[in-house]
């Protein structure tokens, strides 16, 4: 099985895989954690990143000497600026969002229940106090894909119900884990790219949520 | 003769008082304006209600102010990277109120706006929606939602001239625009004050008439 320090890697390259084929400007925000890695395997310069907090033409991590303190993305990293990128107030920023100027946003998640309800806001519990931008993203971005880790300490995060709060009533189009990649699809999830270190049964066996499969699998970037 | 609104960072603040609702721009570091939030600080006015994305990170900013009791009440988005937040709340010593973070943004913008309220579809079918009155537009629910205005804004700008115009520097811009025309005073500390009619009027993001106050960041 995939060692764990290549799982994030794999999840992010095959989720930038999603749309390195669009022909037209195609608008992108990315998430904190596995999603921002996403930036680094886009190559398609139709896509353009924008961060909520904003800027639209959001570039790559910025090396020390590059680093700009008044410049970061929405999970405060240091980033680059991209020729012809613009800086929004936020407002303006979350307005692109919820008029659904963004293409796809992608983001983590804690579970991702069968009827495509995303829990990604809180754990209960006390030790988390924040929303963040995650509940205007999943309602007004017009294509939400869930990019985590296909488990947590080998539980499931496919799963039929959720159990966290959801963070509103859309649904994970696509949802990108280092096992598999599923599309939601008239009420179900379908398998229909799997990674070269899996199998369909290895899948069943730790995937909580009922899910097809596609007549053809195709492989996953490794 | 026009009078000046160039002041210090401690003769601005001193028009805050206890108990008043004060608007804070920036996201993490960025945009936020530490030496007023500093001298807020050294004021030592107490019950305040912070209206503020986030709270930073412990011990600096706007953490500083929580540590010295002089918080009652938080209204913002996403007080994870300020853990000392998040155990105040949990021991009762401070209310928050979290707002999805375009909900929070649009709230300040239409308070600016002089609009009362507006629907959104952020939160309804959530926790943080289920209080909210709805309303079905295109088959979808929306959640009613009020704008957010305060009696003070600590804003951050990069150049202001002296009728207080400002021009913002990269994702410092955030919030602070927009808070700039929420409240009835509004601060706004920058690092450069240029000379009237030396900033191109094309490029001016906030006019001068909702700024009060402007305080040149000192560079020691």
């Amino acid at each position: 099985m995939t060692q764990p320090a290549e799982v994030p890697a794999r999840i992010a390259r095959n989720a930038a895989a999603l749309f390195n084929e669009v022909s037209d400007t195609f608008v992108m925000n990315l998430g904190v954690g596995i999603p921002t890695l996403v930036a680094d395997y886009v190559t398609n310069e139709n896509i353009f990143v924008m961060t909520e907090n904003g800027m639209i033409g959001t570039g790559k991590s910025a090396t020390p000497e590059e680093a700009h303190p008044q410049l970061i993305n929405a999970s405060r990293q240091l980033v680059r600026e991209t020729p012809g990128c613009v800086y929004l107030d936020s407002a303006e920023a979350f307005g692109l969002i919820r008029s659904g100027r963004v293409d796809a946003t992608v983001l983590g998640a804690f579970q991702v229940d069968q009827h495509g309800n995303i829990a990604n806001w809180i754990i209960p519990g006390g030790k988390q106090l924040g929303v963040g931008g995650a509940m205007d993203l999943v309602a007004g971005a017009k294509q939400v894909v869930i990019a985590m880790t296909h488990a947590n300490n080998g539980k499931s995060k496919l799963v039929r119900e959720c159990s966290l709060p959801v963070t509103g009533f859309t649904e994970a189009d696509i949802v990108v884990t280092e096992m598999g990649v599923f599309f939601y699809e008239d009420g179900h999830y379908i398998l229909r790219k799997i990674a070269a270190d899996a199998t369909i049964e290895q899948i069943r066996q730790t995937t909580e949520l009922e899910f097809l499969c596609a007549a053809k699998l195709e492989t996953m970037l490794p | 003769m026009r009078k000046s609104k160039i002041m210090s960072a401690a003769q601005a603040v001193a028009n805050i008082r206890d108990n008043q609702t004060v608007m804070v721009g920036g996201f993490g570091r960025s945009g936020t304006p530490f030496a007023l939030v500093q001298a807020l600080v050294e004021s030592g006015r107490m019950g305040l209600t912070i209206i503020s994305n986030d709270l930073g990170s412990p011990r600096e900013g706007l953490g500083l102010l929580l540590n010295g009791g002089q918080v009652s009440s938080l209204i913002g988005s996403f007080y994870n990277w300020n853990p000392e937040a998040i155990k105040a709340y949990n021991e009762g010593a401070i209310q928050v109120k979290l707002m999805p973070q375009g909900t929070f943004s649009e709230s300040i913008r239409s308070a600016g706006a002089g609009i009362p309220a507006y629907y959104t579809l952020a939160s309804a079918g959530t926790e943080l929606g289920k209080d909210k009155e709805t309303r079905i537009f295109n088959q979808r629910t929306y959640v009613l939602e009020e704008a957010l205005r305060a009696d003070v804004a600590l804003i951050e700008a990069r150049v202001a001239d002296p009728l207080g115009n400002l021009v913002y520097c990269k994702t410092a811009r955030n919030f602070n625009p927009l808070m700039a025309a929420a409240a009835s005073y509004t601060i706004a500390q920058v690092q450069e004050i240029v000379e009237l009619g030396a900033l191109d009027p094309e490029v001016i993001v906030t006019p001068h008439v909702y700024v009060n106050a402007i305080v040149k960041e000192e560079h020691a």
